[in-house]
This record gives C-alpha cells, sequence and structure tokens, in this order.
C-alpha cells in the first residue's frame, strides 16, 4: 500500500472488449444493459383488468413496508473475511440506542455510536474513497417510503440501525478505509447529537475534499479490465433491481391471496353449522385454511424482513463500489494530466519530477487496492447470494411442508364415518 | 357420483328393456349396488325385492360434443353443440358391453327432460342440470359457451345427470326418460304430447300459497329454510373459491419472472452462472404448475354447484307441499263456509252478510221453495267437497310420505357425495404442496451449487 519503486504502467488504451479476457465472467459481457426490455409473453400476466408489465411494476417504490433486516450473517461474513486476512483489528464499533427528536423543522433519529479503541496507527491522510451514504440524515434517498405508517416506524428505526451499524463495521473493517481521517473524527467527536449538523457537513467535506482532490481532470479511457467491472456492476445492480420488484411483486400477490383465503376459510364455517353429518369435516377444511394462510403470512414477513433487506443493501453495496470506481478514474485522470503537462515542459524529460512520481503511486495503489476489494467483494457476494436464495427456498419449502402437514392431518376428519343425527 | 372420472361408465341393473306402455310406464331398470349415493333405505319404492328379475346392466355415457349448425324454431341459423349418448348393456356373465343406442342431443332437450320430470314428481328431488352459463368464473376461465373447456365440463355435467337420473329408484323407470335415452327422432313431440306443460303449477300460484299457508307441516319449512342457506352458502363459497384461485394463479406466475432474470444474470456470472441458471428453470417449472393445479380444482367446483343447484330443487318439493297444503285449506275453508250458508238457510238466521241476505232485505222475501232449491244445491256442494276435502287429504298425506323419504334418500346422498368432494380436494391441496416442496428443494439445490 505504501509507495515503493515506481512500477510501469499497466498498458491501457484502446483495446477490443473481445482482445481482453473479462476478469469476472466466463462468458461474452454482450449482456445490454437494457436486458429488461424484452418480457416474453407467456411469463407476464396479460389481465384484462390491465395488469401492467411484470418486469417494471409501479415505479420502484416497495410495495410493501420495511422491516429489520437480519443480517447479521453478511456480518459475520464480512468480520470473517478480514481475520482471514490477517489485518489485526483494534478498532470496534457498534450502532445502538436509537433516539427520535421532534423539531420545529423536522423530526430526525439519531444513533448512538461506541468506539473501542486499541493501540491507533495513523496512515495519514488516505482520503481517496468516498463515503457514500451519510449516515445521519432521517431516512436514506433510496428507502423512501411513501407515507411512513407510525406503526412501522419502531422496525424501520430498527432497520436503518442495523445498517448504519453494519455500514460503520464495514469502514471499520476495510484495511484502508478504517484509518480514514474524517472517519476517526466522525468517531471521536464528543456529543453526536450536538454535532448532528456538523456531522452532516464533516461527510460532505470528506466527498468535497476528495473532489477537491481528483476533481476537474477527465479520463480519456478506462482500462479494459476496470471498464469490464464497471459494465459488470452497471448489469449487476440492474439485474438485483428487477429482481427486488420481482419478490415486491411476488409478497403483494401473496397478501392479497391471504386476503381472500382469510374470507374463504370462514365460508365453511358458516357452512358446518348448516349441516348434521358434515358439520365436522366442513370445521375441519375450515380450520385447515386457516392454518395455511397463518403459514403464508409468515412466509410473507420472512420476505418483507429477511429477503428484501439484504437485497437492497447489496444494490447499495455495488453502487459503492462504482462510485470507488470513478474515483479510480479520477486519479488516473490526473495522473495523465500531470504526465502530460511534464511532456510539454522540455527541461525535466530525463528525469520524472515528484509529485508526478507520487500521482503515478497514488493510481497503482489505487488500482491494487481496488482489484484486491472486487476480489473480496465478488466472494463475499457469491457466498451472500448463495445464503439469501438458498434462504429463500427454504422459507418456500416451510411454508408448503405447514401446509401440508394441515391437509394431511384432516384427511383421517373426512374420512371418519359419522354417527347419523 | 366423482367428476373426477369423467368417463367411468356406471352400471346399473335394468330389466330387459321390454316394449312399454302408455305414458306412465316405466323403464325396467334400477339401482344397482355400484352406483354411489343413491342411498335405498329411505326410498319410497322398494327396488331390492325386483332384483331378481334383471338380467342385464346398463351403462350411459355422454361420450362426445360437437359444434352444429341448424335452424332454430323461428328459422335463424345458430350454432348449437350436440351431445352424443351412448347406451351400453352389459352382459352380467362375461362383463362385455355391447352398444344399444346412440344418439344426439342438444342442451335444450336435455332442459325439457327435467321441467318433464319436474311436472310429473313433484315429491322427488329432481337431479338439477349443469350450469347453463358459465358463472363464478375466474379471469382466466371463459365465460362463453361455447369455450372448449366449458364444453367439456358441461359434458361431464350432463352424463353426472343421467346418471343421477338412472339411479333413481323412480325416476329411472320413466318412459320418457328411456325414450331420452333410445330414440333420438321425435321424442321433443312424444314429451309435449303429455301435454305436461299445461299440468305445470303457475309460479303465481305457487307464489300465492307460499304467503297464505297457514299449516305447513314444519318439516318442509325447516327444510325450504335449509335449502335457501345452503343456496346462499356455496354460492359465496364458489364466488370467493373463484377469487382465491385467481390470486394463486397470480402468485405462481409472477415467479416465472425469476426464471427470466437468474437467466439473464447467470450471463454475467462466472461461477454462480450455472446454479442461477438451472434454478431459473425450476421456477420456470413452477410458474407452469399452476394450471393444471387450478383445472383439477374446478372439478371440485363443479362438485359444488351440483348441490348449489340441488338446494334449488329442494326448494321445489317443499313449494309443491305448500301449494298442496294451501289448496286443502282452500278448499276446508270453503267446504266450512257452505256449511255455514247452508245451516244459515235452514234455521232462518243471517249470521253472515250475503248478497241474498240484502236483496231480500231489499226486494222481500224469497218464497220457501227458491230457499228449498238453494239448500239443496248448497247440500250438494257440500257432498262434492266433502269427496273432494277428503281425496286432497289423502293426496296431500301420500305427497308427504313420499317427498320425505326421497328427502332422506337425497341426505344420504348429499353428505356421501360432498364428503368424498371434500376428500378429493384436500388430496389436490395435498398434491399442490408437494409440488411446491420439490420444485422449491430442486431450486435450493442449485442455489447450493452457485
Amino acid at each position: 500500500m505504501a509507495g515503493g519503486p515506481p512500477k510501469a504502467l499497466p498498458s491501457t488504451g484502446p483495446h477490443s472488449l473481445r482482445d481482453m479476457p473479462h476478469p469476472l465472467a466466463g462468458s461474452s459481457s454482450e449482456e445490454a444493459v437494457g436486458g429488461d426490455s424484452t418480457p416474453s409473453p407467456d411469463l407476464l400476466m396479460a389481465r384484462s383488468f390491465g395488469d401492467k408489465d411484470l418486469i417494471l411494476p409501479n415505479g420502484g417504490t416497495p410495495a410493501g413496508t420495511s422491516s429489520p433486516a437480519s443480517s447479521s450473517s453478511l456480518l459475520n461474513r464480512l468480520q470473517l473475511d478480514d481475520d482471514i486476512d490477517g489485518e489485526t483489528r483494534d478498532l470496534f464499533v457498534t450502532v445502538d440506542d436509537p433516539k427520535k427528536h421532534v423539531c420545529t423543522m423536522e423530526t430526525y433519529i439519531t444513533y448512538r455510536v461506541t468506539t473501542k479503541v486499541g493501540p491507533f496507527i495513523c496512515y495519514g491522510d488516505q482520503a481517496s474513497l468516498e463515503l457514500t451514504e451519510p449516515p445521519h440524515l432521517p431516512l436514506p434517498e433510496k428507502f423512501v417510503v411513501k407515507g411512513v405508517v407510525d406503526r412501522f416506524s419502531e422496525e424501520f428505526v430498527e432497520t436503518r440501525r442495523k445498517a448504519l451499524d453494519k455500514f460503520l463495521k464495514r469502514i471499520t473493517d476495510h484495511p484502508v478505509l478504517s484509518f480514514n481521517e474524517h472517519f476517526n473524527v466522525f468517531l471521536t467527536a464528543k456529543d453526536l447529537n450536538a454535532y448532528k449538523k456538523q456531522g452532516i457537513a464533516l461527510l460532505t467535506r470528506v466527498g468535497e475534499s476528495v473532489k477537491h482532490v481528483t476533481g476537474g481532470y477527465k479520463l480519456r479511457s478506462r482500462p479494459l479490465e476496470f471498464a469490464a467491472i464497471g459494465e459488470y456492476l452497471d448489469t449487476f445492480a440492474l439485474k438485483l433491481g428487477t429482481i427486488d420488484r420481482i419478490a415486491q411483486r411476488i409478497i403483494k400477490e401473496e397478501i392479497e391471496y391471504l386476503v381472500e383465503l382469510r374470507e374463504y376459510g370462514p365460508v365453511y364455517s358458516t357452512w358446518s353449522a348448516l349441516e348434521g353429518e358434515l358439520a365436522e369435516p366442513l370445521e375441519g377444511v375450515s380450520a385447515c385454511i386457516g392454518n395455511c394462510s397463518t403459514a403464508l403470512e409468515e412466509l410473507t414477513d420472512d420476505m418483507t424482513e429477511d429477503f428484501l433487506p439484504v437485497l437492497r443493501e447489496y444494490i447499495l453495496y455495488s453502487d459503492s463500489m462504482k462510485s470507488v470506481l470513478k474515483k479510480r478514474d479520477q486519479v488516473q485522470a490526473e495522473y495523465e494530466a500531470k504526465l502530460e503537462a511534464v511532456a510539454l515542459r522540455k527541461e525535466d524529460r530525463p528525469k520524472v519530477p515528484a509529485d508526478v512520481e507520487k500521482c503515478q503511486d497514488r493510481m497503482e495503489c489505487f488500482n491494487a487496492d481496488l482489484k484486491a476489494d472486487m476480489e473480496r467483494w465478488q466472494n463475499n457476494k457469491r457466498q451472500d447470494f448463495r445464503q439469501l436464495l438458498m434462504g429463500l427456498a427454504d422459507k418456500n419449502i416451510q411454508y408448503y411442508e405447514k401446509c401440508l402437514m394441515a391437509w394431511e392431518s384432516i384427511i383421517p376428519l373426512l374420512q371418519e364415518k359419522q354417527e347419523p343425527k | 357420483m366423482e367428476q373426477a372420472d369423467p368417463s367411468s361408465q356406471r352400471s346399473l341393473q335394468p330389466a330387459p328393456l321390454e316394449p312399454l306402455g302408455g305414458p306412465g310406464a316405466v323403464v325396467e331398470a334400477s339401482v344397482s349396488e355400484e352406483t354411489a349415493g343413491a342411498g335405498r333405505e329411505g326410498s319410497g319404492v322398494d327396488m331390492m325385492t325386483e332384483n331378481t328379475f334383471w338380467l342385464k346392466k346398463i351403462e350411459i355415457s355422454v361420450s362426445e360434443a360437437e359444434k352444429r349448425t341448424g335452424r332454430n324454431a323461428v328459422n335463424m341459423q345458430e350454432t348449437y353443440t350436440a351431445y352424443l349418448i351412448e347406451t351400453r348393456s352389459v352382459e352380467h356373465t362375461d362383463g362385455q358391453s355391447v352398444l344399444t343406442d346412440s344418439l344426439w342431443r342438444r342442451y335444450s332437450e336435455f332442459e325439457l327432460l327435467r321441467n318433464y320430470l319436474l311436472v310429473y314428481y313433484p315429491h322427488v328431488v329432481v337431479p338439477p342440470l349443469p350450469e347453463k352459463r358459465a358463472e363464478f368464473v375466474w379471469h382466466k376461465l371463459s365465460a362463453d359457451n361455447m369455450d372448449p373447456d366449458f364444453v367439456e365440463r358441461r359434458r361431464i355435467g350432463l352424463e353426472n345427470f343421467l346418471l343421477r337420473v338412472a339411479s333413481h329408484p323412480i325416476l329411472c323407470r320413466d318412459k320418457i326418460f328411456y325414450l331420452f335415452l333410445t330414440q333420438e327422432g321425435n321424442w321433443k313431440e312424444t314429451v309435449n304430447e303429455t301435454g305436461f306443460q299445461l299440468k305445470a303449477d303457475s309460479r303465481l300460484k305457487a307464489l300465492n300459497a307460499t304467503f297464505r299457508v297457514k299449516n305447513p307441516d314444519k318439516r318442509f319449512t325447516e327444510l325450504k329454510h335449509y335449502s335457501d342457506e345452503l343456496q346462499s352458502v356455496i354460492s359465496h363459497l364458489l364466488r370467493v373459491r373463484a377469487r382465491v384461485a385467481d390470486r394463486l394463479y397470480g402468485v405462481y406466475k409472477v415467479h416465472g419472472n425469476y426464471g427470466r432474470v437468474f437467466s439473464e444474470w447467470s450471463a454475467i456470472e462466472k461461477e454462480m452462472g450455472d446454479g442461477l441458471q438451472s434454478a431459473g428453470h425450476h421456477m420456470d417449472v413452477y410458474a407452469s404448475s399452476i394450471d393444471d393445479i387450478l383445472e383439477d380444482e374446478e372439478h371440485y367446483a363443479d362438485q359444488l354447484k351440483e348441490y348449489l343447484f340441488y338446494a334449488e330443487a329442494l326448494r321445489a318439493v317443499c313449494r309443491k307441499h305448500e301449494l298442496m297444503q294451501y289448496d286443502l285449506e282452500t278448499a276446508a275453508q270453503d267446504l266450512a263456509s257452505k256449511k255455514q250458508q247452508c245451516e244459515e238457510l235452514a234455521t232462518g238466521t243471517v249470521r253472515t252478510f250475503s248478497l241474498k241476505g240484502m236483496t231480500t232485505k231489499l226486494f222481500g222475501q224469497e218464497t220457501a221453495e227458491q230457499r228449498e232449491a238453494r239448500i239443496k244445491v248448497l247440500e250438494e256442494q257440500i257432498n262434492e267437497g266433502e269427496q273432494q276435502l277428503k281425496s286432497k287429504n289423502l293426496e296431500g298425506r301420500e305427497f308427504v310420505k313420499n317427498a320425505w323419504a326421497d328427502i332422506e334418500r337425497f341426505k344420504e346422498q348429499k353428505n356421501q357425495d360432498l364428503k368424498e368432494a371434500l376428500i378429493s380436494y384436500a388430496i389436490m391441496q395435498i398434491s399442490m404442496c408437494k409440488k411446491g416442496i420439490q420444485v422449491w428443494t430442486n431450486a435450493k439445490e442449485c442455489f447450493s451449487k452457485m
């Protein structure tokens, strides 16, 4: 990470995508970014009462409401990874104690950030990565829930708390970020409440400082491998977005199915009251449908609480990686600009000036870090999604098993010979 | 009579099919041991003793449906569906069946047959026909009468109707029913010649009776109440079930989108690609599995519908009782008032208002001969009235006895049929759950390989 002897620049320049092996995917990256455009007709529900394209249902707003994310496994994964890397962790961060504040202009929620700091080594100014998510704002942009219903606000606060906790832990675990000066300031400020507005400013300043340092330089062309990463991230986020919408739609349909079931079951009870010999069988069917309804409700709750939030985390996660990619571009652009400037000043040609060298170092560091980060990210992603999707399958299996049990248990009741009334 | 096995051919134990006399003579057919739901314990007609005369069995099936065009009564072109009815007699010894009759009938002819049976057997809970128009449809089903699925379900329903009639201890003996199965041409004329339409009670009369009857048999009142409630609850059930089916369809179909997006996603992945791709395939399988599941459920809905329509048949029997009872009460009242008039004339006291009394007052007393003549007429009328009352009473009691016997038979049948329907519904649900577990287990395995 520290600067070593100046290395040769990796060969960049306009190569055809096809010549360069894609670092991330085995298959060709011809997948267009706009892959959502042509839905196959038999997968859509062409309803007479005008349901729209399932791929793009009503905007991006979640149909349900947010609930706490149980992404502790994700956390564990992150921490485990860093231990494997052999980093010595001396900084521990937790986010808890949410408090609601009502002011004249706004209502907001604050969280307490607790740090346990061991022997602390500062590596100097490494303000090269932008913190994308200002944790102190009351509502994250991506998660605007239209008309937040009061009774959910507790769960929502908890979701945020967990997300913030994770977010800060991630920074803590990051080999480079955790030593970020601004991050440290953020952590050590005495009274977070008092510094609330300053907190925002702090992070904005981080962002600003980044822009200041690297702003104003235009990158001519992104090297192939990074271009590939960028494209991958774009498509990945797009697909995740689609999956999110599908999942939301499924939950919506399941909830509507649940509503009907809750009316359906009791009708058997009503009928049972009219009958003699059939009374018990009908009542049994009613109870059975009731059990299935409960199982379905549990499924939709699980989906909302466990599945969706993690999905959305990953969309944000990939967005933050894209920002890092952009910063990398900036660094490279700066270097190239400086190099060009030097090339024009003929007297310095035999030796490369110190600041240009520094720039080159920075760029190479950045590139190496980014590639390492990306690899780590890919590993995490693979494990996380394996677990997430297996969990999804599990929840559905459990739902069906509950229903199966309910129906199998009433077969003997239905077959029973009743005493004629 | 499960609808789940449409091509099953029910066996009857009939007699040799002898030539028949005039209307009212019966086909020598009877209930076989194997036909479900034909309880014999409460039946008014004891069939068991006649079993020894049966040599052959009859099987009835509605095997085909065909679109036809023809000219209707007003000579206009119309398209309708005709159904092929095949009757087979089965040799008792070797079980081979021989086709004895085969003809085509359309729905309206079934209706004619049923209306005839309703008039001639008012004490019987006459089996209902499948619905004329598709009701309780959810969005995937067509409400069009010409839709092949609707036609198919109707074919099954019509077969079921014939089997119900053929296995009813009283109805199976009807000649018109026999001719329906055997005589293609001219059958309509034969039915109409019975003049049954004229014998039918007018709606108005029936409605009037319902409101004004004073002393109906309590059991019938209760039964009518029950059939009203049954109709209401089954309608509600069918409506909600249709909505449930609609929603369930939606849930399954949306999962198909997973298939597509997993496939697209797998294209940009290295190690995860295969797992995603194959999981996506399972999502497609899941999404398409709902079609068969819901088709099976339609059979269940049809079984419920039959009993929805049976409720109407129950009500018809109750109405007939009310009509007869009202008739009886009116006749009794009539007789009572005539007796009173007679008495007044004889004794000379006028307790009730009469026009004659008024005019007598106004225009002078009638002569003794005139009075005698009137008394004589009244006495004749009273005699007649008493005879009529006696026979009406008898009729009424016969009706109650026979009707109640058939109602008991019906109750047994209903309980058994509906229990079987519920069992088959539960089995359908179990099968659906097992399929769901299978698909998601497969998908989980694919995910584990990511």
